[in-house]
């Protein structure tokens, strides 16, 4: 556990967010009643997805200047946490779309562009699973990922925001005003995004670390040979 | 003197549409009794368990690949 001060933090503060967001108080609405406290759990999933697909690219822009195989480890390894709470996110979306809008899946505008760009990252493993030659699996996959992160833009942020969409903050709505009138709920949900954003990031490094190690291994094999 | 009640009259069936709205808004149905009972901090207790359970395994798993690592950069000089 070296260098690793960030990672408690982003322990403490996750763990900050589950006692808060269960206990804190929340204000009081209709229709999203209680479950108003699932924007502390769902919400930061996709800031840490947001935040772990951008390293991806930042990454792979880097490989396209600089082809070492780091770079491209660590595009990878990134990309793969962002889907991981891409994920988590529709589901967690699903699980509360069912209680508040009445389907699991209402074809809300933002629902649909997360889909989408969660299939353009699919994509993007199955390229990256599908060249055998590891340099140009890292090229292919950094020009892709480029092109994936600038699809999910538009498909996430702004889409949604040009037509009538039933989450807060889009179709017109204001941000998360209506959430948090007594701003409240920015004293758990902020620390929630860092906290979320932080153990994605030592997640993403541990995976870059057994990929690193398991490159020297295959190394030392092929000098014995 | 007729415009003045007109207008006083406005106002308060303003006022009365104002507090009738966020009346509603207090008494949006929130799970008070699971509160008062205190049966919320079982809840919070069993996932805080296991946040923790995870937290402590992503730990493990890093002290491990730090010794892996260590143990191949030995081997290596």
């Amino acid at each position: 556990m070296t260098r690793s001060w960030w990672k408690i933090v982003g322990a403490l503060l996750v763990v900050y967010t589950l006692i808060g967001g269960f206990l804190f108080n929340v204000p009081r609405l209709n229709i999203v009643n209680e479950t108003v406290r699932a924007l502390y759990f769902h919400v930061p999933m996709w800031f840490g997805m947001v935040a772990m697909f951008l390293v991806s690219t930042i990454y792979a822009v880097r490989y396209l200047k600089t082809p070492s195989i780091i770079n491209d480890t660590h595009s990878g390894s990134f990309a793969k946490v962002g889907l991981v709470f891409g994920l988590m996110g529709i589901v967690t979306g699903m699980i509360w779309a069912n209680y508040t809008w009445g389907s699991p899946w209402h074809g809300d505008p933002k629902q649909n562009g997360a889909a989408i760009a969660l299939l353009v990252y699919f994509a993007y493993f199955v390229l990256r699973g599908s060249v055998n030659n590891h340099e140009q699996k890292a090229r292919l996959s950094a020009a892709y990922n480029i092109f994936a992160f600038a699809a999910m833009i538009p498909l996430i942020f702004i889409i949604p925001r040009m037509t009538s969409s039933m989450h807060p903050g889009n179709g017109g709505n204001p941000g998360f005003n209506m959430y948090d009138l007594d701003s409240k709920m920015r004293m758990v949900f902020y620390p929630a995004v860092l906290g979320w954003i932080l153990i994605g990031t030592w997640i993403s490094t541990l995976i870059i670390r057994i990929k690193i190690i398991d490159e020297k291994i295959y190394e030392l094999e092929d000098k014995s040979h | 003197m007729n415009w003045k009640i007109k207008v006083t009259k406005t106002i308060t069936s303003l006022l009365t549409l104002f507090l009738s709205f966020n009346l509603q808004a207090q008494d949006a149905e929130m799970a008070d009794t699971m509160r008062s009972e205190g049966k919320i901090y079982v809840v919070v207790s069993i996932v805080l368990v296991i946040l923790l359970g995870l937290i402590g395994y992503l730990i493990f798993i890093d002290r491990k690949v730090s010794n892996l690592e260590k143990r191949l950069n030995e081997n290596n000089h």
